[in-house]
Protein backbone atom coordinates (compact mmCIF):
# COMPACT_ATOMS: atom_id res chain seq x y z
CA UNK A 1 0.00 0.00 0.00
CA UNK A 2 1.37 3.24 -0.56
CA UNK A 3 1.94 5.90 2.05
CA UNK A 4 0.98 9.70 1.51
CA UNK A 5 3.92 11.53 0.11
CA UNK A 6 5.82 13.12 2.87
CA UNK A 7 7.65 16.54 1.55
CA UNK A 8 11.06 17.68 3.39
CA UNK A 9 11.67 21.22 3.68
CA UNK A 10 14.86 22.65 3.72
CA UNK A 11 15.37 26.29 3.88
CA UNK A 12 17.49 28.99 3.67
CA UNK A 13 21.41 28.27 4.84
CA UNK A 14 20.05 24.84 5.46
CA UNK A 15 19.95 21.19 5.03
CA UNK A 16 18.42 17.75 5.56
CA UNK A 17 18.33 14.09 4.34
CA UNK A 18 15.06 11.97 2.45
CA UNK A 19 15.22 8.40 2.07
CA UNK A 20 12.36 6.06 -0.03
CA UNK A 21 8.75 8.11 -0.09
CA UNK A 22 8.77 11.16 0.32
CA UNK A 23 10.69 14.29 -1.20
CA UNK A 24 13.15 17.17 -0.43
CA UNK A 25 12.23 20.54 -1.15
CA UNK A 26 13.58 24.04 -1.30
CA UNK A 27 11.70 27.29 -2.09
CA UNK A 28 12.94 30.53 -3.74
CA UNK A 29 16.44 30.04 -4.37
CA UNK A 30 17.88 33.18 -6.43
CA UNK A 31 21.61 33.30 -5.75
CA UNK A 32 21.65 30.60 -3.81
CA UNK A 33 22.55 26.93 -5.00
CA UNK A 34 20.32 24.13 -4.23
CA UNK A 35 22.57 20.96 -3.94
CA UNK A 36 21.35 17.52 -4.30
CA UNK A 37 23.46 14.45 -3.36
CA UNK A 38 21.88 11.13 -3.61
CA UNK A 39 22.70 7.38 -4.28
CA UNK A 40 19.91 5.80 -6.54
CA UNK A 41 20.13 2.50 -5.97
CA UNK A 42 19.67 3.00 -2.12
CA UNK A 43 17.18 5.89 -3.06
CA UNK A 44 18.58 8.31 -0.49
CA UNK A 45 18.78 12.10 -1.17
CA UNK A 46 20.44 14.93 0.97
CA UNK A 47 20.02 18.89 -0.24
CA UNK A 48 21.42 21.62 1.28
CA UNK A 49 20.41 25.51 0.49
CA UNK A 50 23.73 27.46 0.51
CA UNK A 51 23.81 30.85 0.34
CA UNK A 52 27.91 32.21 -0.11
CA UNK A 53 30.74 30.54 -2.25
CA UNK A 54 33.39 30.09 0.83
CA UNK A 55 33.54 29.26 4.43
CA UNK A 56 36.45 31.62 4.62
CA UNK A 57 33.81 34.98 4.39
CA UNK A 58 32.66 33.73 7.69
CA UNK A 59 32.77 36.50 10.37
CA UNK A 60 29.84 35.17 12.87
CA UNK A 61 30.74 34.33 16.17
CA UNK A 62 29.62 30.43 15.54
CA UNK A 63 29.83 29.18 11.98
CA UNK A 64 26.73 27.62 10.07
CA UNK A 65 28.06 25.18 7.88
CA UNK A 66 25.28 25.05 5.74
CA UNK A 67 25.66 28.77 4.65
CA UNK A 68 28.57 28.18 2.83
CA UNK A 69 29.24 25.55 -0.05
CA UNK A 70 32.39 24.25 0.65
CA UNK A 71 31.40 23.36 4.43
CA UNK A 72 27.91 22.43 3.09
CA UNK A 73 28.50 20.02 0.91
CA UNK A 74 31.36 18.06 2.75
CA UNK A 75 28.83 17.94 5.66
CA UNK A 76 25.95 16.64 3.73
CA UNK A 77 28.04 14.01 2.30
CA UNK A 78 28.99 12.83 5.44
CA UNK A 79 25.69 12.68 6.71
CA UNK A 80 24.96 10.64 3.98
CA UNK A 81 27.40 8.01 4.37
CA UNK A 82 26.57 7.70 7.67
CA UNK A 83 23.10 7.36 6.59
CA UNK A 84 24.09 4.51 4.11
CA UNK A 85 24.55 6.26 0.87
CA UNK A 86 27.36 4.92 -0.87
CA UNK A 87 30.73 7.21 -1.20
CA UNK A 88 31.28 6.08 -4.31
CA UNK A 89 27.90 6.36 -5.81
CA UNK A 90 26.88 9.56 -5.20
CA UNK A 91 25.88 11.86 -7.42
CA UNK A 92 24.76 15.29 -7.79
CA UNK A 93 21.92 17.89 -9.19
CA UNK A 94 22.36 21.67 -8.70
CA UNK A 95 20.00 24.32 -9.36
CA UNK A 96 19.89 28.49 -8.43
CA UNK A 97 22.89 30.52 -9.02
CA UNK A 98 20.62 33.26 -10.64
CA UNK A 99 21.68 37.03 -10.84
CA UNK A 100 18.17 38.79 -9.85
CA UNK A 101 19.60 42.04 -10.52
CA UNK A 102 21.62 43.83 -12.41
CA UNK A 103 24.23 45.54 -10.62
CA UNK A 104 27.60 44.38 -11.41
CA UNK A 105 29.99 46.79 -8.98
CA UNK A 106 31.05 44.78 -6.59
CA UNK A 107 31.74 40.93 -5.62
CA UNK A 108 28.37 40.75 -3.37
CA UNK A 109 26.07 41.77 -6.68
CA UNK A 110 28.17 38.56 -8.52
CA UNK A 111 27.46 36.33 -5.59
CA UNK A 112 25.08 33.79 -7.76
CA UNK A 113 27.70 32.97 -10.43
CA UNK A 114 30.61 33.03 -7.98
CA UNK A 115 28.25 30.80 -6.41
CA UNK A 116 27.95 28.20 -9.20
CA UNK A 117 31.70 28.34 -9.41
CA UNK A 118 32.53 27.21 -5.92
CA UNK A 119 30.13 24.28 -5.92
CA UNK A 120 31.36 22.59 -9.27
CA UNK A 121 35.08 23.17 -7.80
CA UNK A 122 33.62 21.53 -4.11
CA UNK A 123 32.19 19.03 -6.35
CA UNK A 124 35.04 17.98 -8.30
CA UNK A 125 37.29 18.23 -5.50
CA UNK A 126 34.70 15.16 -4.21
CA UNK A 127 34.61 13.78 -6.87
CA UNK A 128 30.96 13.77 -6.96
CA UNK A 129 30.03 13.71 -11.25
CA UNK A 130 26.91 16.62 -11.25
CA UNK A 131 24.06 14.67 -13.22
CA UNK A 132 21.81 17.93 -13.86
CA UNK A 133 21.74 21.62 -13.54
CA UNK A 134 19.38 24.57 -14.02
CA UNK A 135 21.84 27.46 -13.00
CA UNK A 136 22.59 31.12 -13.98
CA UNK A 137 20.01 33.46 -15.87
CA UNK A 138 17.92 36.03 -13.59
CA UNK A 139 15.41 33.84 -12.42
CA UNK A 140 14.30 32.64 -8.84
CA UNK A 141 13.79 28.43 -8.23
CA UNK A 142 11.89 26.28 -6.30
CA UNK A 143 12.97 22.67 -6.26
CA UNK A 144 12.19 19.52 -5.43
CA UNK A 145 13.67 16.15 -5.39
CA UNK A 146 12.38 12.47 -5.39
CA UNK A 147 14.64 10.25 -4.65
CA UNK A 148 12.81 7.45 -5.84
CA UNK A 149 13.15 8.43 -9.53
CA UNK A 150 16.16 10.59 -8.91
CA UNK A 151 14.80 13.55 -10.86
CA UNK A 152 14.59 17.11 -9.93
CA UNK A 153 11.45 19.44 -10.40
CA UNK A 154 12.53 23.00 -11.16
CA UNK A 155 9.66 25.75 -11.10
CA UNK A 156 10.63 29.27 -12.02
CA UNK A 157 7.21 32.24 -12.03
CA UNK A 158 5.83 32.33 -14.84
CA UNK A 159 6.64 28.89 -16.73
CA UNK A 160 6.08 25.26 -17.13
CA UNK A 161 8.09 22.90 -14.21
CA UNK A 162 10.34 21.47 -15.50
CA UNK A 163 12.35 17.60 -14.79
CA UNK A 164 15.95 17.57 -14.60
CA UNK B 1 23.52 40.18 15.75
CA UNK B 2 26.82 42.16 15.05
CA UNK B 3 30.04 41.61 16.53
CA UNK B 4 31.04 44.75 17.48
CA UNK B 5 27.36 46.31 19.50
CA UNK B 6 25.17 44.38 21.59
CA UNK B 7 21.65 45.76 20.05
CA UNK B 8 19.40 46.89 23.19
CA UNK B 9 15.74 47.41 23.70
CA UNK B 10 16.53 51.24 23.61
CA UNK B 11 18.31 50.84 19.78
CA UNK B 12 15.47 48.88 18.74
CA UNK B 13 13.40 51.88 19.53
CA UNK B 14 15.65 54.49 17.65
CA UNK B 15 15.53 51.94 14.71
CA UNK B 16 11.69 52.15 14.66
CA UNK B 17 11.64 56.00 14.48
CA UNK B 18 13.99 55.92 11.68
CA UNK B 19 11.33 53.18 10.33
CA UNK B 20 8.67 55.77 11.55
CA UNK B 21 10.15 58.64 10.02
CA UNK B 22 11.15 57.47 6.86
CA UNK B 23 7.73 55.57 5.74
CA UNK B 24 5.65 58.49 7.13
CA UNK B 25 7.22 60.87 4.43
CA UNK B 26 6.98 57.73 1.32
CA UNK B 27 3.20 57.62 2.75
CA UNK B 28 2.64 61.33 1.93
CA UNK B 29 4.69 61.39 -0.70
CA UNK B 30 2.33 57.77 -2.29
CA UNK B 31 -0.79 59.81 -1.30
CA UNK B 32 -0.11 63.03 -3.55
CA UNK B 33 0.85 60.96 -6.16
CA UNK B 34 -2.25 58.85 -6.53
CA UNK B 35 -4.37 61.55 -4.95
CA UNK B 36 -5.56 59.55 -2.17
CA UNK B 37 -5.06 59.00 1.22
CA UNK B 38 -2.94 56.22 2.33
CA UNK B 39 -2.53 54.93 5.36
CA UNK B 40 1.25 54.01 7.06
CA UNK B 41 1.55 51.57 10.15
CA UNK B 42 4.04 51.88 12.86
CA UNK B 43 6.91 49.97 11.71
CA UNK B 44 8.26 46.48 13.36
CA UNK B 45 11.23 46.46 14.18
CA UNK B 46 12.38 42.64 14.60
CA UNK B 47 15.19 40.37 14.70
CA UNK B 48 14.24 37.46 12.75
CA UNK B 49 15.60 34.37 11.10
CA UNK B 50 16.47 34.64 7.11
CA UNK B 51 13.25 32.38 6.58
CA UNK B 52 10.74 34.37 8.99
CA UNK B 53 11.70 37.22 7.13
CA UNK B 54 10.31 35.86 4.04
CA UNK B 55 7.31 34.46 6.08
CA UNK B 56 7.26 38.35 6.44
CA UNK B 57 6.57 38.98 3.08
CA UNK B 58 4.32 35.93 2.20
CA UNK B 59 6.79 33.39 1.91
CA UNK B 60 9.83 31.93 0.01
CA UNK B 61 7.49 30.38 -2.92
CA UNK B 62 5.19 33.53 -3.43
CA UNK B 63 5.95 35.47 -6.10
CA UNK B 64 5.72 39.35 -5.75
CA UNK B 65 6.54 42.69 -7.06
CA UNK B 66 9.53 43.91 -5.99
CA UNK B 67 11.88 47.21 -5.63
CA UNK B 68 15.40 47.01 -4.78
CA UNK B 69 18.05 49.28 -3.99
CA UNK B 70 21.06 49.29 -1.93
CA UNK B 71 22.08 52.37 0.43
CA UNK B 72 25.88 53.68 0.45
CA UNK B 73 27.63 56.50 1.57
CA UNK B 74 27.97 57.03 5.28
CA UNK B 75 25.78 53.90 6.19
CA UNK B 76 25.16 50.89 3.72
CA UNK B 77 21.99 47.92 3.80
CA UNK B 78 19.63 47.19 1.14
CA UNK B 79 15.96 48.26 0.92
CA UNK B 80 12.94 46.65 -0.71
CA UNK B 81 9.68 47.58 -1.15
CA UNK B 82 7.61 45.11 -1.61
CA UNK B 83 3.56 44.72 -2.82
CA UNK B 84 1.76 41.78 -4.04
CA UNK B 85 0.82 41.25 -7.63
CA UNK B 86 -2.40 42.31 -7.16
CA UNK B 87 -1.02 45.43 -5.50
CA UNK B 88 0.81 46.11 -8.09
CA UNK B 89 -1.52 46.21 -10.75
CA UNK B 90 -3.92 48.06 -9.41
CA UNK B 91 -0.95 50.60 -8.37
CA UNK B 92 0.24 50.76 -12.16
CA UNK B 93 -3.84 51.11 -13.25
CA UNK B 94 -3.74 54.31 -10.85
CA UNK B 95 -1.00 55.62 -12.59
CA UNK B 96 -1.43 54.91 -16.22
CA UNK B 97 -5.29 53.53 -17.04
CA UNK B 98 -3.67 50.87 -18.20
CA UNK B 99 -6.84 48.32 -17.37
CA UNK B 100 -5.34 45.02 -18.68
CA UNK B 101 -1.75 45.42 -16.99
CA UNK B 102 -1.65 42.53 -15.77
CA UNK B 103 1.46 41.34 -13.80
CA UNK B 104 0.15 37.73 -12.87
CA UNK B 105 -0.25 37.08 -16.77
CA UNK B 106 2.87 38.89 -17.91
CA UNK B 107 0.64 41.27 -19.83
CA UNK B 108 3.43 43.98 -19.03
CA UNK B 109 3.44 47.28 -20.65
CA UNK B 110 6.94 49.30 -20.67
CA UNK B 111 4.35 52.18 -19.63
CA UNK B 112 3.36 50.40 -16.93
CA UNK B 113 7.07 48.89 -16.01
CA UNK B 114 8.22 52.18 -15.75
CA UNK B 115 5.70 53.68 -14.17
CA UNK B 116 6.23 51.05 -11.37
CA UNK B 117 10.75 51.52 -11.20
CA UNK B 118 9.04 55.36 -11.16
CA UNK B 119 7.16 54.77 -7.93
CA UNK B 120 9.89 52.69 -6.35
CA UNK B 121 12.19 55.60 -7.14
CA UNK B 122 10.02 58.55 -5.69
CA UNK B 123 9.25 56.02 -2.38
CA UNK B 124 12.61 54.91 -1.66
CA UNK B 125 13.95 58.67 -2.24
CA UNK B 126 11.61 59.99 0.30
CA UNK B 127 11.90 57.43 2.42
CA UNK B 128 15.65 57.69 2.52
CA UNK B 129 15.52 61.88 2.35
CA UNK B 130 14.26 61.72 5.82
CA UNK B 131 16.27 59.45 7.21
CA UNK B 132 19.01 61.62 6.17
CA UNK B 133 17.65 64.70 7.36
CA UNK B 134 17.01 63.03 10.89
CA UNK B 135 20.47 61.46 11.36
CA UNK B 136 22.44 63.73 9.36
CA UNK B 137 24.28 61.20 7.83
CA UNK B 138 25.20 61.05 3.81
CA UNK B 139 23.29 58.05 2.09
CA UNK B 140 22.80 57.61 -1.42
CA UNK B 141 20.63 54.95 -2.87
CA UNK B 142 21.64 53.30 -6.00
CA UNK B 143 19.09 53.35 -8.89
CA UNK B 144 16.15 51.15 -7.86
CA UNK B 145 15.68 47.45 -9.75
CA UNK B 146 12.22 45.94 -10.03
CA UNK B 147 11.90 42.26 -10.69
CA UNK B 148 8.69 40.36 -10.24
CA UNK B 149 9.39 36.81 -9.00
CA UNK B 150 9.55 34.39 -5.79
CA UNK B 151 9.77 36.17 -2.35
CA UNK B 152 13.01 34.20 -1.36
CA UNK B 153 14.82 34.92 -4.83
CA UNK B 154 14.35 38.32 -4.24
CA UNK B 155 15.44 39.28 -0.58
CA UNK B 156 18.22 36.69 -0.75
CA UNK B 157 19.87 39.26 -2.44
CA UNK B 158 19.72 42.09 0.19
CA UNK B 159 20.72 39.25 2.76
CA UNK B 160 23.93 38.63 1.32
CA UNK B 161 26.16 41.18 3.18
CA UNK B 162 24.66 40.03 6.69
CA UNK B 163 25.03 36.50 6.06
CA UNK B 164 28.17 36.51 6.60
CA UNK B 165 27.89 37.88 10.07
CA UNK B 166 24.64 36.17 11.27
CA UNK B 167 21.71 34.01 10.10
CA UNK B 168 19.37 36.60 11.83
CA UNK B 169 18.55 40.05 10.55
CA UNK B 170 17.06 43.09 11.85
CA UNK B 171 13.92 44.31 9.87
CA UNK B 172 12.94 47.48 9.70
CA UNK B 173 9.02 46.68 8.91
CA UNK B 174 6.42 49.08 7.40
CA UNK B 175 2.99 48.57 5.71
CA UNK B 176 1.35 51.08 3.88
CA UNK B 177 -2.36 50.99 2.92
CA UNK B 178 -4.74 53.07 1.32
CA UNK B 179 -7.27 54.53 3.83
CA UNK B 180 -10.78 53.03 4.15
CA UNK B 181 -10.21 49.71 1.64
CA UNK B 182 -11.17 46.39 2.61
CA UNK B 183 -7.81 44.80 3.44
CA UNK B 184 -8.05 42.22 -0.03
CA UNK B 185 -8.27 45.30 -2.25
CA UNK B 186 -6.56 48.07 -0.67
CA UNK B 187 -2.83 49.64 -1.77
CA UNK B 188 -1.03 47.37 0.39
CA UNK B 189 2.85 47.07 0.86
CA UNK B 190 5.70 46.85 2.84
CA UNK B 191 9.57 48.43 2.65
CA UNK B 192 11.93 46.54 4.72
CA UNK B 193 15.32 48.24 5.65
CA UNK B 194 18.16 46.28 5.84
CA UNK B 195 20.71 47.78 7.46
CA UNK B 196 24.26 46.31 6.66
CA UNK B 197 25.45 45.06 10.18
CA UNK B 198 28.59 47.37 10.07
CA UNK B 199 26.64 50.54 9.63
CA UNK B 200 24.66 50.01 12.99
CA UNK B 201 27.03 51.55 15.24
CA UNK B 202 26.96 54.72 12.47
CA UNK B 203 23.66 54.98 12.81
CA UNK B 204 23.58 54.60 16.71
CA UNK B 205 26.37 56.98 17.13
CA UNK B 206 24.67 59.57 14.91
CA UNK B 207 21.71 59.53 16.79
CA UNK B 208 23.69 60.09 20.31
CA UNK B 209 22.52 56.31 21.87
CA UNK B 210 26.12 54.59 21.37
Amino acid sequence: MMTKTEIVRVGISDWNIVKGNATIRTAGLGSCVGIVLYDEFKKIAGMVHIMLPDSSLDRSARINHAKYADTGIYMLMELLKSEGGRPMSLKAKIAGGAQMFQYGSTDTLRIGPRNIEAVKQVLRRLAIPIIAEDTGGSKGRTIEFDPTTSMLSVRTVNSEPKEI
Amino acid sequence: MSAEIKITDLHLDVLKEIGNIGSAHAATSLSQLLNRKIDMYVPNVQLVTFDEMFDLAGGADETIVGIFLRIQGDVSGSMFFMLSIDCANHFINLLTGEESFDFHRMNVTDIGISSMQELGNILSGSYLSALSDFTGLKIHPTVPSLSVDMVGAIISFGLIEVSQYSDEVIVIDTEIREEGMKYSDSIKGNFFLLPDPHSYATIFQSLGVL
